[in-house]
């Protein structure tokens, strides 16, 4: 029994270790060919670095990636900050206002959650087009907003019904106004629901591809996701650089994320929703 | 009351819901009923004025033998995702949640679970490399144990590219389900297990008789989100080998693509936009009936 036991434990402790393997190994690969000349990665692509060529991240930043990253940074705090306070103020409307047609409302705005983007990504070209902000960041930050309000309503509704009514009906006897009680109770209570839906937020849209590929027609206004595809074609020769160009782009989300788990648990959990 | 009236008449409450509901109708719903609209006409990027042509369209559509090879790759998708994803994860996290292993669990869940926060493009790319026939590590891997034969280029290879795409997909997202698996364990009332435990029960009993009967709810809304998942495929096929070699991991989303941005048939395009609507809308549809119990909503 006990050296079964014992058995069973190796076997478990094997392939666990052989997953995190495949994990962790090609994302080390990737960062530690980033520092490898173009002949030491064709000589040697396994091996450490001969001459550790930290010039590598330069280049890739200069070569674009910096640009990129800035405007991966602009849409996604813009998108993010439009999608808390619209969203925030929807969830409040919808969890403590008791009203006909309600959940008529609820269940249109849930419904967004269902709908896949490809099929609203050639009209939403055309409508870009039309209201001229096609090849802009607005062009993105607009689609973005609107497809991840859902989800957020549906996260920050949840957690504001469990703040007690009383708390907003004192207020209210005190002379509190709906919009103060929205900004001075439900905003301040709800933090942690905030913090996760920004997190998720922030990660769909950073990393995002489709639309940031068909709505943006200038290089310079490019996210990091296409940025990337830009630079293979024009690095294609430069594994070192390109690599770098791809640590660069992978490390900021695997921060953010071994930083602030629980929140990204949380929302995960209430909204059981993949990216 | 007083109080009452304030949060009770609809017009104190929809000055919150209107910028959101407005933006959700206008950018989410209105393109798709476009979408429709559109699939009638042929028309081109740069000319609006199409010519009406009613469901013509669909009719190619039906008779196109990529749209059969988009239908099976996305359908695999679905079929090798539920096997990875949810049975995989599902069988990592009760191993998570074992004694031998549980004080190492945040380890190997924030391992597990790390490459489904980065870019698909990153690590689309990074994949690319990885599967190069020459320097890559797979071929490499595969010469250090002895079997050069089985080297070969995995996403250049019409017989083995989709399943080399939908292998990076695994290596993704299955850390993710892990981990909706894993806190969804943690609802689950301790004294059942040590009940069956009393009882004499086997560690494999007791995850068939309590583990699994517990998470019914989540493992049909996780195989749900897999399947509709599975069905949105579009970014890591375009990384990789956009639809290549010849058509064979065409799923319906590149299929989109291509016709509209590198054919400019956009009416045709968007025809296959409706074929995905319908199919994710079928499935959230089945989706919302079996969650309904779960949610609050």
């Amino acid at each position: 029994m006990t050296g079964l036991n014992r058995l069973y434990r190796i076997a478990i402790w094997l392939w666990f270790a052989a997953y995190a393997i495949c994990i962790l190994y090609p994302l080390f690969w990737l960062a530690m060919n980033g520092f490898k000349s173009n002949r030491n990665f064709f000589l040697d692509p396994w091996g450490l670095p001969e001459k550790w060529q930290w010039q590598n991240y330069v280049s890739a930043w200069k070569a674009g990636i910096g640009h990129y990253f800035l405007n991966s940074a602009f849409v996604t705090v813009v998108s993010v900050f439009l999608v808390l306070l619209i969203g925030s103020m929807a969830a409040f409307g919808l969890s403590r206002f008791r009203f006909k047609g309600a959940n008529l409302l609820l269940l249109i705005v849930v419904s967004g959650l269902m709908l896949a983007p490809q099929v609203s990504l050639i009209s939403l070209y055309k409508m870009l087009q039309m209201i001229g902000l096609y090849n802009t960041h607005w062009g993105l930050i607009v689609p973005y907003v609107a497809f991840q309000l859902p989800f957020s309503i549906f996260l920050m509704r949840s957690y504001f019904l469990s703040i007690p009514r009383e708390l907003e009906e004192s207020a209210t006897i005190d002379g509190c106004s709906t919009w103060q009680v929205y900004w001075h109770i439900i905003l301040p209570m709800g933090k942690p629901i905030l913090a996760s839906a920004a997190l998720l937020t922030g990660m769909n849209v950073w990393n995002e591809f489709m639309f940031a590929m068909v709505f943006i027609e200038d290089s310079a206004l490019r996210t990091i996701p296409v940025g990337l595809m830009n630079l293979r074609s024009q690095l294609n020769t430069d594994f070192g650089v390109q690599l770098a160009g791809l640590a660069i782009s992978a490390l900021p989300m695997i921060i953010v994320f071994i930083l602030f788990q629980k929140q990204f648990v949380r929302g995960m959990m209430a909204g059981s929703v993949k990216g | 009351m007083m109080l009452k009236s304030s949060f009770s008449n609809a017009r104190s409450a929809l000055p919150f819901i209107i910028p959101a509901l407005l933006l959700i109708v206008l950018f989410v719903f209105l393109p798709i009923v476009f979408n429709l609209y559109y699939s009638m006409f042929r028309w081109s990027a740069f000319d609006m004025n199409g010519e009406f042509v009613g469901l013509d369209y669909y009719t190619k559509l039906f008779r196109d033998p990529v749209f059969y090879i988009a239908l099976k790759n996305n359908s695999l998708y679905a079929v090798i995702s539920l096997l990875f994803q949810v049975g995989g994860g599902l069988v990592i996290a009760a191993i998570l949640e074992e004694k031998i292993i549980r004080r190492w669990q945040p380890f190997f869940r924030t391992v597990f679970f790390m490459p489904a926060v980065i870019s698909i493009s990153v690590v689309g790319l990074m994949w690319q490399l990885l599967y190069n026939p020459d320097i890559g590590l797979i071929n490499g891997a595969l010469k250090a144990i002895g079997h050069n034969d089985w080297a070969r280029s995995w996403l250049g290879d019409s017989k083995t590219a989709i399943y080399a795409v939908v292998a990076v997909s695994q290596w993704q997202y299955t850390g993710y389900m892990t981990m909706l698996f894993l806190i969804a364990m943690h609802k689950i009332p301790g004294e059942l297990y040590e009940a069956a435990m009393m009882d004499g029960a086997s560690r494999i009993r007791t995850f068939f008789h309590i583990t699994i009967p517990q998470l019914k709810e989540m493992i049909l809304v996780g195989s749900m989100i897999t399947v509709i998942g599975a069905f949105k495929v579009f970014d890591e096929v375009y990384v990789m080998t956009f639809g290549g070699p010849g058509r064979s991991t065409e799923v319906l989303g590149t299929m989109l693509y291509r016709a509209a941005f590198r054919n400019d048939e956009m009416g045709y395009a968007s025809s296959i936009g409706t074929v995905i609507f319908a199919i994710t809308l079928l499935l959230s549809l089945l989706q919302m009936r079996i969650s309904k119990t779960g949610r609050e909503v």
